[in-house]
C-alpha cells in the first residue's frame, strides 16, 4: 500500500495499470488497494498543481500565523475547524513553536485577502492575533519545481 | 601544423581497432535531435545523496586538496573493508588488500594489465560492458569470448567455462550483476563456477559494480566469498552506481596482497592517487548511506517492473533482469538487426536505445534499455516504441 501511495503522491494521473506493474501487482489488486485507501480516508483527493502566474490568472496567496486561545477539553480543534470551514482557506496546520495555527489563504488580490483577515478571521472569538505574510513567488511546491526546470546533463557514452 | 604527417599511420593499430566508434556516432546524432528521448545512458539519474556531497564540500573548505596515499586514504580503505564484511561477508586487510582507484574502470584496467602477458587468454563473459576486450588486446592478451544465452538466464554455466579453459587461460572476467542483460549469478551458480576454478591458477576479475542493485529474493553474493575463491579473485566495485557518484570517479579493488601491490605500482605511475575530494565524500557514503542505497534501489525496482511489463505487453519478449538498471528485450521477431532496429527507432520515433551487439556479437537480436530515467520519461519512450512497432504491423494498434 505504501509504495502505491508514494507513486500516486508523485503523479496522481499515472495509469493504474502502470502503478500496479511498478509494485508487482495486478491492476485489479492495485484498484482494490486504492479503493480501500479512499474509503478509509487515507487518500484525500487528487489535485493538479497549477502555476497560476504562468497561466496569467490573478492569484494571491498568503501565509497567516494565528495565535489562538485553546479550549478546555477540545484544545485547538474547535478553532481550527472554524478556520478551516472558510472557502478562502487552503490549509490549516497546528504548529509547534512561536504561533499556534498556520493558515494558507488564496484570493484574487491583496485586498481580498486583507478583507478576509480583517473581517472574518480576526473577529473570531478565540483568535488572539494574526500575522499575514504574502507569497511573492513560488519556486517549488509539493516537490515540483516552478521556476527552473531540471535539465538532464548526462552526456557520457557508457556502454 | 605539419600537413605531411599521416596520423592514421602513427596511431597504434590496437588503439585504432578499439570499439565503439560506431555507437558514439549514433549517440552524437541522438544528442543533436530535438525531442529525442534517450534510453541509452549507463549512469543513475539520482543526485549524489546530500550527506556525501556535503562531506566533499567540507573537505574542500578545510583545504584537503593534496594527493592522498597512493592506495587511497587509509580511513577510506578501512571503511571499504568494513563495507565488504558488512555487505558480502568478505574480510580484507586495509593495508595490503585494498586499492582505491579512479572509478571501477581503472581498477579493471590495472587488474588486467597487472596479470596479463602477451599470449595469455582472458575469458570474457558476454554480452558485457565493453572495456574488458580492448584492455586485454592492448596488453597483448587474447580475448576468449564466452557467450551467455537467454535460455540460461544469461548466466555463465560451468560446462561452458570448462570448455573454454586452456593451458593459456590467465583470467576470467565475471561481470555480474550484468550490464547489459541485468542477469545475476545466485550463490549456487557461483558455486558451480568456483568448482571449476579451484585447484587452477586462473584468477577471477569479478566486476561487481552493480552489486547493490539487486532485485531478487537474495542479496548479491560475491564469488570471492565462496570457499577457496578469495585467494583467486579480485573484486572490483565502486561508488558510481550504488551511490549515484559517477562524476566523482571513484572505485576500488580488493584482492590478494601481491596482486594489489602490482596494481598499486601501475596506479602510482599513471594516476598517483584517486581524487581526494571524492575520497573524503566516499568515507561518508560508506559510513552513513546504506539507507540511501535502499531508497534508490526501491525506485529502480519499480521502474524495472514497469519497463519489463511494457516490453512484454508490446510483444517484445523481455528477460526479467534481477540486477543493474538495464533491460535487454529481444527484437528478433521484428526481423530487423539490432543496429537496424535502433537506427529506425531513432530516425522515426526519436528514441535512442543501444543495439545489443555493442556488448558482444551474442547481443545481436537484443537492445539495451536503461531505466535510469523518470517514470514519465520511460512511459513516453515505451509509448513511442509501441507506435513504432504498430506502424510496421508488428503489433496490433490499440
Amino acid at each position: 500500500m505504501e509504495q502505491l501511495l508514494k507513486i500516486l503522491e508523485k503523479n496522481a494521473r499515472i495509469p493504474l495499470e502502470d502503478a500496479a506493474a511498478m509494485i508487482g501487482k495486478t491492476t485489479q489488486e492495485a484498484a482494490a488497494m486504492l479503493d480501500q485507501a479512499q474509503s478509509e480516508g487515507i487518500v484525500r483527493g487528487f489535485r493538479t498543481l497549477v502555476d497560476w502566474e504562468k497561466a496569467n490568472v490573478a492569484c494571491v496567496e498568503a501565509v497567516i500565523e494565528l495565535h489562538v486561545s485553546p479550549k478546555k477539553d477540545r484544545g485547538f480543534d474547535d478553532i481550527a475547524s472554524a478556520v478551516a470551514a472558510f472557502d478562502e482557506v487552503e490549509s490549516v496546520l497546528l504548529m509547534s513553536g512561536g504561533y499556534d495555527l498556520q493558515v494558507i489563504v488564496q484570493g484574487k488580490n491583496f485586498q481580498e485577502i486583507a478583507l478576509f483577515v480583517a473581517k472574518r478571521l480576526s473577529p473570531l472569538d478565540d483568535v488572539l492575533s494574526t500575522a499575514t505574510h504574502f507569497v511573492l513567488r513560488t519556486y517549488k511546491r509539493d516537490g515540483v519545481m516552478y521556476q527552473d526546470e531540471e535539465v538532464d546533463e548526462r552526456e557520457c557514452t557508457v556502454l | 601544423m605539419n600537413n605531411t604527417i599521416d596520423y592514421d599511420k602513427l596511431i597504434s593499430p590496437r588503439a585504432a581497432a578499439m570499439r565503439p566508434s560506431g555507437i558514439r556516432k549514433f549517440f552524437d546524432l541522438a544528442a543533436e535531435m530535438p525531442d529525442c528521448i534517450s534510453l541509452g545512458v549507463g549512469e543513475p539519474d539520482f543526485k549524489t545523496p546530500w550527506a556525501i556531497r556535503d562531506a566533499g564540500i567540507r573537505s574542500l573548505e578545510r583545504g584537503k586538496t593534496k594527493y592522498t596515499a597512493n592506495a587511497g586514504m587509509i580511513e577510506l580503505r578501512e571503511e571499504i573493508c568494513k563495507y565488504m564484511k558488512r555487505r558480502f561477508d568478505l574480510e580484507y586487510n586495509d593495508r595490503s588488500e585494498v586499492l582505491v582507484t579512479v572509478g571501477g574502470s581503472e581498477a579493471i584496467d590495472i587488474c588486467i594489465r597487472s596479470l596479463v602477458q602477451p599470449g595469455d587468454e582472458v575469458i570474457i563473459v558476454e554480452p558485457c560492458f565493453v572495456c574488458y576486450e580492448p584492455i586485454t588486446v592492448l596488453t597483448g592478451g587474447v580475448p576468449v569470448h564466452l557467450t551467455t544465452r537467454e535460455e540460461d538466464d544469461f548466466r555463465l554455466t560451468a560446462d561452458e567455462l570448462r570448455a573454454a579453459i586452456t593451458p593459456k587461460t590467465k583470467l576470467l572476467v565475471l561481470p555480474f550483476p550484468n550490464n547489459p542483460t541485468g542477469a545475476v549469478m545466485e550463490k549456487e551458480h557461483l558455486e558451480e563456477i568456483a568448482e571449476v576454478l579451484r585447484g587452477t591458477d586462473i584468477m577471477v576479475l569479478s566486476d561487481e559494480i552493480y552489486a547493490e542493485l539487486n532485485y531478487g529474493k537474495n542479496r548479491h553474493v560475491s564469488i570471492a566469498s565462496l570457499p577457496g575463491m578469495q585467494e583467486r579473485t579480485i573484486v572490483v566495485n565502486g561508488f558510481s552506481k550504488a551511490y549515484a557518484m559517477t562524476g566523482w570517479r571513484l572505485g576500488y579493488a580488493c584482492g590478494p596482497a601481491p596482486i594489489i601491490k602490482a596494481m598499486t605500482k601501475i596506479h602510482q605511475s599513471c594516476i598517483m592517487s584517486a581524487p581526494t575530494t571524492s575520497q573524503y565524500a566516499a568515507v561518508v557514503a560508506m559510513r552513513e548511506c546504506d539507507a540511501e542505497i535502499e531508497k534508490m534501489r526501491l525506485e529502480y525496482n519499480q521502474r524495472r517492473r514497469l519497463v519489463v511489463k511494457g516490453f512484454n505487453d508490446m510483444g517484445l519478449h523481455c528477460f526479467e533482469p534481477k540486477g543493474a538498471f538495464y533491460v535487454f528485450p529481444c527484437i528478433k521477431t521484428t526481423g530487423m538487426s539490432s543496429q537496424e532496429f535502433c537506427q529506425e527507432l531513432l530516425m522515426n520515433k526519436k528514441v535512442a536505445a543501444v543495439p545489443g551487439d555493442a556488448f558482444g556479437e551474442c547481443g545481436e537480436g537484443y537492445i539495451r534499455i536503461s531505466y535510469a530515467y523518470s517514470v514519465e520519461h520511460l512511459t513516453t519512450a515505451l509509448k513511442r516504441i509501441r507506435e513504432f512497432l504498430a506502424e510496421r504491423g508488428l503489433i496490433q494498434k490499440n
